[in-house]
């Protein structure tokens, strides 16, 4: 009741506890927004490319063209020109990767939905943990495992005291800086974002209750707010762009021989 | 009273939002690897089997253009030749009929001139005849004119037709001498 007085009383901005969503069905931790958002996620991506690619036609209908347009600028502008000639093995992974983070992205600006699943931290988490495991094997299948830590602990070229410094830090580079900026990269940028709009729409709110002064500044909040939505846009597709980009680089990275 | 439940639950759950769910973690591995499995085999084989026939089009294509392209080249260079030919052809046929034409005419020409030489000469001919034939019968008409005036002039009879005769020639002959 405490909570419920204070927002009677003041404005209660927003907080890290307007992430932690509530289940819809009881206490059932699996029907929570962010997973709905998640597999509503997956079945529009997947209905939007499997109707786009069905007929694979050599001239593409506007359909069939706008799905191509994404499928092969993750394809040659992030795989091939990344990667080089090895690409086609990743770009599954790498589609994936990235219509998946870009969807779920746009899920904190798209009327209704309006929560970014990726501001859930969890998901970020997953991601990176594949990309994780992907790199690693990768570069432990192509350069065998002693070769590839060899590698890291002892990078090639450099004077033997300078090893001090930099094999814990290429050690925590590879094993856990990497995993960590990438997930927290992306849960940071979608955290920062909604709690933006909230305080800007829901302050814009509480303003329009407030005395005639405050009714007057409401609207400047509101247009704020509407500002930043086209700002978040841009940071959304950005940041799908950012982590697919950085996960075609670690595996480019895992493939190449020299360092 | 949402905003009741909405923050109770919150508080409950600690609000530590670098804290990952195992709810959403397990949810995030399904649906990603959901997601990846469908994408993988139906949309990138599509998509890669539209790129390509489309670039077996491009390439059938631009092959069928370079063809296209030798075949006319082929053609025109045929198609001059054939050009260049009918020319020199037509030249010769010119030439040869101009030739023709000069040899006819000349041909003609000669014969023209011979006929008119042939009918000069008939003309010629007739007119002198016809001139010998006036010359007799005048001399004849004179002779017996002058006889006769002389006769009467002279009265002497001149009617023996040899001396006659001889009279009139030795008059004639006489005229002329005297001319």
């Amino acid at each position: 009741m405490g909570v419920y007085l204070a927002s009677e009383d003041g404005f209660k901005p927003p907080s890290t506890a307007d992430f932690n969503l509530p289940p819809v069905f009881g206490d059932n931790p699996f029907t929570t927004k962010p997973v709905f958002l998640a597999f509503f996620s997956v079945i529009l991506i997947s209905v939007f490319f499997i109707l786009s690619a069905r007929k694979a036609a050599v001239v593409p209908s506007k359909f069939q063209f706008a799905g191509e347009s994404i499928y092969s600028f993750v394809r040659n502008d992030l795989a091939r020109d990344v990667i080089g000639h090895e690409f086609m093995r990743f770009v599954p992974y790498l589609f994936t990767l990235f219509t998946f983070i870009l969807t779920n992205n746009l899920f904190g600006i798209i009327p209704f939905l309006q929560f970014p699943t990726m501001s859930r931290v969890s998901f970020p988490y997953v991601l990176a943990l594949f990309t994780f495991v992907i790199f690693h094997y990768v570069a432990i299948k192509h350069k065998g495992l002693i070769a590839y830590l060899k590698e890291i602990m002892f990078m090639p070229g450099v004077p033997k005291p300078v090893y001090i410094l930099l094999t814990p830090i290429e050690i925590a580079t590879y094993f856990l800086v990497r995993p960590l900026t990438l997930s927290l990269r992306l849960f940071a940028n979608m955290f920062a974002g909604h709690l933006l709009l909230l305080v800007f729409i829901l302050g814009g709110e509480h303003l329009l209750q407030g005395v005639i002064g405050l009714k007057l500044v409401s609207p400047f909040a509101f247009a704020f707010g509407i500002a930043l939505t086209f700002f978040e846009f841009m940071v959304q597709c950005l940041q799908a762009y950012i982590f697919t980009l950085l996960t075609a680089l670690y595996i480019a990275g895992a493939l190449a021989d020299e360092h | 009273m949402t905003l009741i439940k909405f923050n109770n639950w919150a508080a409950g759950e600690g609000a530590n939002p670098l804290v990952p769910h195992t709810a959403e973690l397990i949810v995030g591995f399904i649906a990603f690897s959901l997601l990846f499995l469908v994408l993988r085999s139906k949309v990138v084989p599509m998509f890669e089997k539209a790129f390509a026939a489309r670039t077996e089009a491009i390439q059938g294509g631009m092959e069928k253009a370079e063809r296209a392209q030798l075949e006319a080249e082929r053609a025109l260079t045929q198609y001059t030749t054939q050009l260049n030919e009918a020319r020199g052809e037509a030249q010769k046929i010119r030439e040869d009929a101009r030739v023709q034409g000069a040899a006819i005419i000349e041909d003609l020409r000669a014969k023209a001139a011979e006929e008119a030489a042939r009918i000069t000469a008939a003309a010629t001919a007739a007119i002198e005849a016809e001139r010998q034939q006036a010359v007799t019968a005048l001399r004849n008409e004179v002779g017996a004119l002058a006889t006769e005036l002389a006769g009467k002039i002279v009265g002497e009879a001149l009617d023996d037709q040899v001396r006659q005769s001889r009279i009139v020639d030795r008059f004639i002959a006489d005229l002329e001498k005297s001319k």
